[in-house]
């Protein structure tokens, strides 16, 4: 057996000493719930206590495999593993899957399937819509003819037929985007950057700081499009200006950068705050297991 | 020495940020929160709304950015509730309608069970078709939305008898994850109708660059990740919580203390890196 083999058969021996250990002393991981109007939702020990509130078998299997699979996950920081394979796949077949279920019941059922048969819609699973057909239901043929379309992508013979529907979808959106755009990110923007390097207040005198502000922006705005023009080259005081606006460029990519470890160091808090809450116990912040 | 720190295993620097993250949540680390103008604008725009007065709170995003975006959300739906406004919930994103259950249960079913369902705040839930959604909407909203997420048909519920479109709401709220979010709610909605429209928004970091352009004419206010989370936690509970604030209204405040000391982590390897590299340049010059 190899050294690292064996130094890891002993964290995982002790890691699981003290986790059944805990499970078997204080319970770690167990969920508790309360029934209100026939829904259940979580509840906290004391609840138990004072007989509102029961143990949930389900939510605590649930606890568990989530901190396995969060732990499973991590486990890639180490290195590549078949832990790290099987809990990536899980989780892009559970996606899959959930994307698949809502499609269905929140957009095939009541946007489709119920112009076209309100009735059947009605009866069989959303008895809140009405059963009567819209003046205009034929419509919705259309886009179950062009989603018919859509699937022939997967048949052996005339897969062709699939490029209709998407020219439809692209040129539907390159239309809806293109005017989009032009108004909000290219009008406005430069509207925006339209600004009085001279700020002045009501009784006419300097805002020093607002004055500053605009000159970082209008200046900063004006070297990086001269680095992006690429018609003259960039030498002499063209190319003094486009090295300002690298660096004008760079420090926008490292608040940017900033920004996302802020991000990430957010996400590995809360699968720690997890771990550490709802599975092992070690604390409370919201208070659930006051009085243990 | 210089020779082990250039080839140090970057599973050591895994180890660190591990730690830096850990311990201050065990030992429960907190840092005392200031507020920029950004974040007082998103919640002076909610503040100023009246009794009754019409919102729509847009949550898109999933349970992979609840870590940035829930506590936002939250204190969001808390501050909608203290005010009284009629909440419109949807999403542009399909994870998003447990979500939004999420803060039903969280907030207005525990600390405001007066407000109905139906009445008061509704769950519109989700379409898929990204920004075509908001461009439906915008000028036809019961040819979409149908149903609400519970399946009861609009035509049912109160709140949204007569709601021909979503340009009789008076503030936007976007908690955005990416596309779609907070940018497609600017360019579909808010712009050609800014006569109309306004939006707030919360987004997460990675999106906040992207979004500061529209700042401040498109968009007033932005709560940035979890730092904004924290500051608008902070506005929103010294007006409506108190001097002890129940834990699920703090959750940014009190993930900020991780934050410090993996930033303090993060900007001293960064320099630690840079002086290997001038030290190493200097060796092979000599």
């Amino acid at each position: 057996m190899k050294n690292e083999t064996r130094i890891w058969l002993v964290i995982f021996v002790l890691a699981g000493g003290y986790l059944a250990w805990r499970a078997a002393s204080v319970g770690i991981g167990s969920q508790f719930v309360t029934e209100t109007n026939g829904r259940y939702t979580p509840a906290s020990i004391a609840d138990t206590v004072a007989g509102t509130a029961q143990f949930s078998l389900s939510r605590t299997i649930g606890i568990w495999v989530a901190a396995l699979l969060t732990l499973g996950i991590f486990s890639f920081l180490y290195r590549d593993n078949p832990l790290y394979k099987m809990t990536e796949s899980i989780f892009v077949g559970v996606s899959a899957a959930y994307w698949m279920v809502v499609g269905f019941w929140d957009v095939l059922v009541p946007n489709l399937f119920d112009k076209l048969w309100p009735s059947l819609i009605q009866s069989w699973s959303m008895p809140g819509l009405s059963p009567e057909r819209d003046q205009w239901w034929w419509v919705s043929l259309i886009p179950l003819a062009l989603g018919g379309l859509l699937l022939m992508r997967l048949a052996p013979r005339g897969g062709w037929l699939a490029v209709w529907p998407l020219a439809f979808i692209i040129g539907t959106f390159a239309g809806l985007r293109l005017v989009a755009f032009v108004q909000a990110d290219l009008l406005s923007q430069v509207r925006s950057s339209i600004l009085s390097v001279v700020a002045l207040n009501s009784s006419n005198s300097l805002r020093l700081q607002q004055s500053i502000e605009n000159f970082v922006l209008l200046a900063g705005t004006l070297v990086c499009l001269v680095y992006f023009f690429f018609s003259v080259e960039h030498k002499g005081a063209v190319g003094r200006i486009s090295k300002i606006g690298i660096w004008v460029l760079m420090i926008t990519f490292g608040a940017g950068f900033g920004y996302t470890v802020m991000g990430r160091i957010a996400l590995l808090a809360i699968r720690l705050e997890f771990l550490f809450d709802d599975w092992l116990w070690l604390i409370d912040p919201y208070g659930k297991r006051l009085g243990m | 020495m210089l020779n082990w720190l250039n080839n140090l295993d970057r599973r050591w620097i895994f180890l660190m940020m591990f730690l830096a993250v850990a311990l201050p949540i065990l030992l429960q680390v907190r840092v005392p929160q200031t507020t920029t103008e950004l974040s007082r604008a998103v919640f002076d725009e909610i503040d100023k709304l009246k009794q009754g007065d019409k919102i729509l709170l847009s949550f898109d995003y999933e349970p992979g950015s609840e870590a940035e975006l829930g506590p936002m959300a939250t204190s969001m739906v808390h501050q909608c509730c203290e005010k009284k406004l009629k909440i419109y919930f949807m999403t542009l994103w399909p994870a998003g309608p447990p979500l939004i259950e999420e803060s039903f249960r969280k907030v207005i079913q525990a600390d405001y069970p007066d407000m109905v369902y139906g009445q008061d705040y509704v769950n519109l839930g989700y379409k898929s078709g990204y920004e075509g959604v908001i461009k439906v909407i915008i000028t036809d909203l019961p040819s979409l939305y149908t149903t609400d997420f519970r399946g009861t048909s609009i035509e049912q519920i109160p709140m949204c008898r007569g709601l021909k479109n979503i340009q009789s709401m008076n503030l936007l709220v976007s908690v955005s994850a990416g596309y779609p979010g907070t940018k497609e709610w600017i360019l579909y909605a808010v712009t050609p109708y800014s006569d109309k429209l306004k939006i707030v928004s919360g987004c997460t970091g990675v999106q906040a660059p992207q979004l500061f352009p529209y700042i401040p004419n498109q968009l007033p206010g932005l709560l940035v990740a979890i730092k904004g989370a924290g500051e608008y936690e902070k506005l929103v509970n010294d007006k409506y919580s108190g001097p002890s604030p129940p834990p699920k209204y703090l959750e940014a405040d009190r993930r900020m203390g991780p934050q410090l000391v993996a930033h303090l982590l993060m900007i001293g390897l960064i320099i630690a890196g840079n002086i290997l590299y001038f030290l190493q340049r200097r060796l092979r010059r000599t």
